[in-house]
């Protein structure tokens, strides 16, 4: 860790937040490799919407953080020129809502170029953006779209869950030749913790069994994968052992992780804060079934967010979302 | 003209050539006239690679969206004289000219038309996606306007590294209208990146005419606003063309930002092979074609003594066999094969099967 002075949440107890780690990684890539700089609306000055960049133009200059106009399919564009001329862009979208605006570059460019060009032209680009609700922030700031972005091929999608992995993820993600989008869940910014020292690297092509169980698998990603992890602590206490899987890696899909706890557990529930139709969830269900069908002892339970834009009012958004208490049900269920 | 590009001169054809003080006296060993005699070259190569692609069309040779940039010669050509091979281009789906213009070898935009191995895009692209990654061609984009933040980050590279490069950006005035060229516009601008904006100007969306997608026509004026120069040129004449250009350039390199020039310009043909063009009058076609930038070049070199029957003879059988061999070699090239079908999506998964 850096000894430089920075802004620290939690500066006595050692722990970092998810924030922090996030702006460690940053500094990082940006300290060991000149061809990287951070791009996007008030990454500099502001310090980042939620912060992560804060302290970082001050230590690296208005060339390498570098703040762009309310132009999201510019500036996610010019990434992508940027990563075609050698660099290593990494290009903030406040939110993947936003995200939405420079869809055209992502997916007509970013995604595309690679196969286009016969294998001459990579983007060897990173996407951060926030997804997720939970604080009441109403449907234009809240969706969980990144089982969209994981339809595509030629993306890498992440969904760093845990301090360890925000700290991590982003030199695994530049070293990638092709573009990575990495989601980070809104309500995981505070969340504090102390870094595990024995980690030292992500690997992106594996999910993290975050919990041992044997009755039922729980699959879960982002900010998601704390709730499955209240759920299992409950089942626990009621004697169903849960194992709790951590997709970290949304495309491509770690069947072997996922499918293999099953085969172990022979019951799974599926926990997506996206919508249930058309969802990530239904592919895993999916793989599930096409996998492990034989092993299954029980149908697969989904816990998804119900059918409706994410609403303001508190209680409102909390009944839209999956809870551990809907987790808890589910798995009930599976094992009953 | 009937649809005359903002009341100027655009398209006016140069009737007093400004070489003609050369002379008759062995005209042909002077710089300017080898100079001349390249651009008609170079021009016809674009016009007779094309003509040759409506036939392999008609015969069912090459298939997909086609779209033909006969007419619009003399903007490739001419623009191409301002740049040198350390500078990047990024195109449209019109762009069989910038890619020849590039020096992408007819053999490999024509084996890409194919779907061959041997193609630029090893038949991942086809028409509309010719790429070059050691010439820095970067497409070959379908997405109107798509590829202009590309070119802004092409450019925002070469300046962080110190690189006196630019990057040009063909677009049309369709993409004019598309919110990607004002969002490039302005940070290209802001952040006095060397984008060298070639707005080609053909007077048409597909198929809707300027005056009916633009409350403001004058695209020069607009591009202006954003801070940066801008002029229209008559697109139809390679060497206004070039002139602009270099000036542009020139003053890229010494670090003044992006610029913007409007190439007034027409296309001959419909916008695809799909096309049936309705929505022209045949007049108007008629009276640009008299405009013509290939014959335009020709009828200047030879009213000034540049160019005599038996060499522009020789020069359209040099471009035809040129074109001949492209064609026999796609011909003859390899398809590519199903079993590659996955490759090109990831890296990774290259280096995987690698």
């Amino acid at each position: 860790m850096s000894t430089r002075t920075r802004p620290r949440a939690h500066p006595d107890d050692g722990s970092t937040t998810y924030r922090e780690a996030l702006r460690e990684a940053l500094r990082e890539a940006l300290t060991s490799d000149d061809r990287v700089f951070l791009m996007g609306e008030d990454v500099g000055r502001y310090g980042g919407c939620f912060g992560v960049s804060l302290g970082l133009l001050e230590e690296f200059g208005p060339e390498r953080i570098r703040d762009t106009p309310l132009s999201e399919s510019a500036f996610v564009g010019a990434g992508i020129g940027a990563a075609l001329a050698g660099l290593r862009p990494v290009v903030e979208i406040m939110t993947v809502n936003f995200s939405l605006l420079a869809l055209d570059q992502i997916l007509n460019n970013a995604a595309t170029l690679r196969h286009m060009s016969g294998g001459q032209l990579g983007v060897p680009l990173v996407i951060r953006m926030t997804t997720g609700a939970g604080r009441q922030l109403a449907a234009q700031h809240s969706h969980s779209l990144e089982g969209w972005y994981a339809h595509i091929p030629g993306l890498r999608v992440l969904a760093p869950a845990t301090i360890d992995d925000a700290r991590h993820v982003l030199s695994a993600a530049l070293v990638d030749p092709d573009p990575v989008l990495l989601f980070e869940h809104g309500s995981l910014y505070n969340a504090a913790g102390i870094l595990d020292p024995s980690v030292r690297s992500v690997d992106l092509d594996r999910a993290a069994v975050r919990r041992e169980g044997t009755d039922v698998t729980v699959v879960a990603y982002g900010g998601c994968v704390s709730k499955a992890l209240e759920a299992a602590e409950e089942l626990a206490g009621e004697g169903i052992s849960a194992e709790v899987v951590d997709l970290r890696t949304l495309r491509p899909l770690d069947d072997a992780t996922f499918v293999g706890s099953v085969r172990r557990t022979h019951r799974a529930v599926v926990v997506d804060e996206g919508w249930r139709s058309g969802s990530l969830s239904a592919e895993i269900e999916s793989r599930i079934c096409e996998q492990a069908f034989f092993e299954l002892d029980a149908p697969v339970e989904r816990v998804c967010s119900a059918e409706v834009p994410i609403p303001y009012a508190r209680r409102l958004e909390e009944a839209a979302l999956p809870q551990p208490a809907g987790i808890v049900a589910a798995a009930r269920r599976v094992v009953s | 003209m009937a649809t005359a590009h903002g009341g100027t001169s655009a398209g006016t054809p140069k009737t007093k050539h400004p070489r003609r003080a050369h002379g008759s006296a062995a005209p042909s060993r002077t710089p300017a006239a080898a100079h001349d005699l390249d651009l008609l070259r170079r021009m016809l190569l674009i016009r007779r690679f094309e003509e040759r692609c409506v036939e392999l069309y008609s015969a069912a040779a090459i298939r997909g969206f086609v779209h033909l940039y006969i007419g619009e010669e003399a903007v490739a050509v001419g623009v191409h004289q301002a740049l040198d091979e350390r500078d990047a281009v990024v195109s449209t789906y019109r762009e069989h000219g910038h890619a020849l213009a590039r020096g992408i070898p007819p053999g490999a935009v024509m084996a890409e038309m194919y779907g061959k191995t041997t193609g630029c895009s090893h038949g991942r692209g086809g028409s509309m996606h010719l790429f070059d990654a050691d010439r820095r061609f970067y497409g070959g984009n379908a997405i109107v306007g798509g590829g202009l933040p590309l070119a802004a980050g092409l450019a925002l590279a070469d300046r962080l590294r110190g690189e006196p490069r630019v990057t040009c950006c063909f677009f049309g005035d369709g993409a004019f209208a598309e919110g990607e060229f004002h969002e490039t516009a302005n940070l290209a601008a802001l952040w006095g990146l060397p984008v060298l904006f070639v707005c080609e100007n053909n007077l048409y969306a597909m198929g809707t005419a300027l005056a009916r997608e633009h409350a403001q026509t004058d695209l020069a004026m607009r591009a202006a606003s954003y801070g940066m120069a801008a002029w229209a040129v008559d697109g139809m004449d390679v060497h206004a063309v070039e002139k602009a250009a270099r000036g542009a350039v020139e003053s890229m390199r010494a670090g003044s930002g992006p610029h913007f020039l409007e190439m007034r310009t027409y296309r001959f043909r419909a916008h695809s092979m799909y096309d049936p063009d309705r929505y022209r009058p045949k007049d108007e076609v008629e009276e640009w074609k008299r405009h013509d930038p290939v014959t335009g070049l020709a009828d200047g070199m030879r009213t000034a003594g540049l160019l005599d029957a038996a060499t522009l003879e020789d020069l359209e059988h040099q471009v035809a066999e040129e074109i001949d061999d492209a064609v026999r070699a796609a011909e003859q090239a390899p398809e590519e094969p199903a079993e590659d079908l996955l490759l090109h999506v990831t890296g990774r998964h290259e280096e995987a099967l690698a």
